[in-house]
């Protein structure tokens, strides 16, 4: 159960081994949460962040999740539940993957697998969410979305797109779940140097795995809708998005 | 058909909210049959002063014991009353103090339910002198998963003591027999002294609380250095007929509130600095020193329920109060407890502080000889959750406890040492529930019932 913090005593993380969302969760072990459901795509990774969580006091289950396969989205929900023993204070959506744009821009099967990893998976889990939220009279969703999600570059429209939906589904999903008493954040990350974009360069205002997790973690507390990361792009992309196409254009990242 | 509806609820300190089913049964049996057709956890709720999570229950059933309401004549011979748990004590007192009787134990409202003052086992300013609330219950009615049992300390003493301070964690009391006391006067005679150091106070109240039936002190945690902790006692006795002035009418039942918050204060209104501002010029308007004052049992105990909803002050995000108990033995964590809040700038109001007597055979009673510190903390302050960590420690290492009616984030590894009857309590609870139908927010934060 939560506390009067907001510190959730349990904890499931679809993308299990996104390096962000773990050290979300890592921080989180580390004060009241000593229940935690990793749902992975590759076992052997989750296992691994599995015992750094152990190593925390944390029971950890880790579960399997087939990204590509929507239609399995509600008996991962069921599954992860039953790991957790019923009860779930917060659900972290992290999976996704950023691919490489030159290699999407003209590859139909690979966009169409971005936006179902991205997008289509993570809408159908949460449809699977809801009702078992609405039952437990209490609960806490973040969902990753990203900044690339207010406005589009040419160097990762694919991603930018798929987050795109997922921010707009869930900013819809958060009203319809406001009356149940459910809280629904939104993230909305800048750059995060990590393995992630390992190789990419990184633009202004990027910044680590682990100061991003602390950004999160403090947001995850607050009653704000969307959790900016760091906390100053909330006010750059209020101007960003209404920059001249010209002029985005040239910005640098 | 038993009055249902859906709900959001959460404690005084509105943080944690959860929805839940509200039944409002009229009887034990009506108890009986909301238990019985409950599919998820049962808790029972009065007026929902418990500061945390403790009268909800996310996903399952809440009843509701406003509908149980029934009461007796007080007896005349015993000054006993059997009431339904869903009377407060607001509305015992409206009857009992014109017939000139008060309770035995009155928290800081009188806005709590006969129930909840159970379930809480709450303790008043008179602990030292008269014990805690089930201290004056002779008998009482619990509806059960497994039945409805009639209990005293004499008959069923374990199911009793596991009730008293239980959480509801045992059952639903639907009635009790209460021992009220007897008073010529609707007024106290209070002396009132200021202290410059918590030392000073200290040592007042451990010469001089023997002298009164009503003790306690208010204390400034946020100033620095030789100030903190200075504080401001009041102490008093129920005045005689022949303490008051002729012309002051004798027995007179209390009033309703005079002022109400219309709605929730914005974010931060109470920080570190208008709360430092409101302790000072709480601390300054007390007189050095002042014997023998008349005031109203309102006045005295209950200076709070003149502003109703006045939990909307602390803002959208709600705050949380902590109290603990440390023993004599440890009376320097009262200090100690003190300069931590203070050095990492954890804002809080004026402490309550207050020497307890002896604690009775609750099983998770909160009351026990010693100190106790009631501190009431803005939830502003992110970096608050850790200090209190840290304090929890002090105070379990002390041989101390947290008051469960109080707690909203408290460690679950810490009960059993803070509690040392604890396995006896869930022992008792497995007897009575065993399918673990009764539960709470609070029972499921804390693994109460393992």
């Amino acid at each position: 159960m939560r506390d009067a913090f907001g510190q959730p005593q349990s904890v499931l993380v679809f993308g299990g081994t996104s390096e962000i969302a773990l050290c979300v969760v890592n921080k989180l072990a580390m004060a009241r949460c000593k229940k935690v459901v990793l749902a992975v795509r590759n076992t052997q990774a989750g296992e691994e962040a599995a015992d750094t969580l152990r190593a925390l006091g944390a029971e950890v289950s880790v579960i399997t999740m087939e990204a590509t396969k929507p239609e399995s989205a509600a008996n991962t929900i069921t599954a992860a539940f039953e790991a957790a023993g019923g009860h779930l204070d917060l659900v972290i959506i992290a999976a996704a993957i950023l691919g490489e744009q030159g290699e999407l821009d003209d590859d139909p099967s690979a966009t169409a697998n971005l936006v179902t990893i991205n997008t289509t998976w993570p809408m159908a889990a949460m449809a699977a969410l809801r009702p078992r939220l609405i039952a437990q009279g209490s609960g806490h969703v973040a969902v990753f979305s990203s900044v690339a999600a207010l406005r589009p570059r040419r160097s990762l429209y694919t991603y930018a797109a798929s987050k795109a939906g997922l921010d707009t589904f869930t900013t819809g999903w958060a009203e319809s779940l406001r009356d149940a008493g459910i809280k629904v954040q939104l993230i909305r990350p800048g750059f995060v140097r990590s393995k992630m974009t390992t190789g990419k360069d990184a633009p202004p205002f990027s910044t680590d795995a682990d100061q991003a997790a602390q950004t999160i973690v403090t947001g995850l507390a607050s009653s704000n809708h969307v959790i900016w990361s760091p906390p100053i792009l909330q006010w750059v992309f209020m101007m960003l998005v209404h920059l001249p196409q010209a002029l985005w254009r040239k910005l640098p990242g | 058909m038993i009055p249902s509806s859906q709900a959001t609820l959460s404690g005084w300190g509105n943080t944690a909210p959860s929805r839940a089913t509200l039944k409002r049964p009229r009887s034990a049996s009506e108890v009986a049959e909301v238990i019985g057709a409950a599919s998820n956890h049962v808790i029972a709720r009065g007026l929902g002063r418990s500061y945390g999570d403790p009268a909800q229950t996310g996903g399952g059933t809440v009843i509701d014991n406003r509908g149980l309401v029934q009461r007796s004549m007080i007896d005349p011979e015993t000054g006993t009353i059997t009431l339904g748990s869903g009377v407060s004590l607001d509305e015992l007192l409206r009857e009992a103090i014109p017939a000139g009787y008060f309770v035995p134990v009155t928290p800081g409202t009188r806005q709590v339910t006969i129930g909840g003052a159970i379930a809480a086992d709450i303790h008043g300013k008179n602990h030292h002198v008269d014990g805690s609330f089930m201290d004056h219950i002779e008998a009482l009615t619990l509806v059960t998963p497994t039945g409805t049992f009639s209990i005293s300390p004499s008959h069923d003493p374990e199911l009793f003591w596991a009730t008293a301070g239980g959480m509801g964690l045992t059952g639903v009391v639907v009635e009790a027999t209460l021992r009220l006391m007897p008073i010529e006067t609707s007024s106290v005679l209070v002396d009132t002294e200021r202290f410059d150091d918590l030392d000073a106070l200290m040592d007042a109240m451990v010469t001089g609380d023997h002298r009164y039936r009503y003790s306690v002190a208010w204390v400034d945690c946020m100033t620095k250095g030789a100030r903190l902790g200075r504080g401001v006692l009041t102490r008093g006795d129920h005045a005689a007929a022949d303490q008051v002035p002729l012309d002051k009418p004798r027995l007179t039942p209390p009033g309703a509130p005079k002022l109400a918050i219309p709605f929730t204060a914005p974010k931060g209104l109470l920080n570190k600095f208008s709360i430092a501002a409101f302790n000072e010029a709480w601390f300054r308007k007390a007189p050095k020193h002042r014997d023998a004052e008349i005031q109203s049992l309102s006045t005295f105990f209950h200076p709070l329920d003149g502003v109703s909803m006045w939990n909307r002050l602390h803002g959208p995000r709600g705050f949380l109060q902590y109290q603990f108990v440390v023993p004599d033995s440890a009376s320097a964590v009262v200090r100690q407890s003190m300069e931590l809040l203070s050095s990492r700038s954890v804002p809080s109001f004026l402490a309550v502080l207050k020497r307890f007597g002896e604690g009775n055979s609750g099983l998770l009673s909160f009351p026990s000889a010693g100190w106790t510190l009631a501190l009431d903390i803005p939830l502003g302050a992110g970096h608050a959750s850790a200090v209190l960590d840290e304090l929890d420690d002090l105070i379990a290492h002390a041989g101390g406890r947290i008051y469960l009616a109080k707690d909203s984030r408290l460690s679950p590894h810490l009960i059993p040492t803070m509690y040392p009857k604890f396995e006896q309590f869930q022992a008792v609870c497995d007897r009575v529930d065993p399918a673990q139908k009764l539960g709470s927010d609070l029972s499921r934060r804390l693994n109460l019932r393992g």
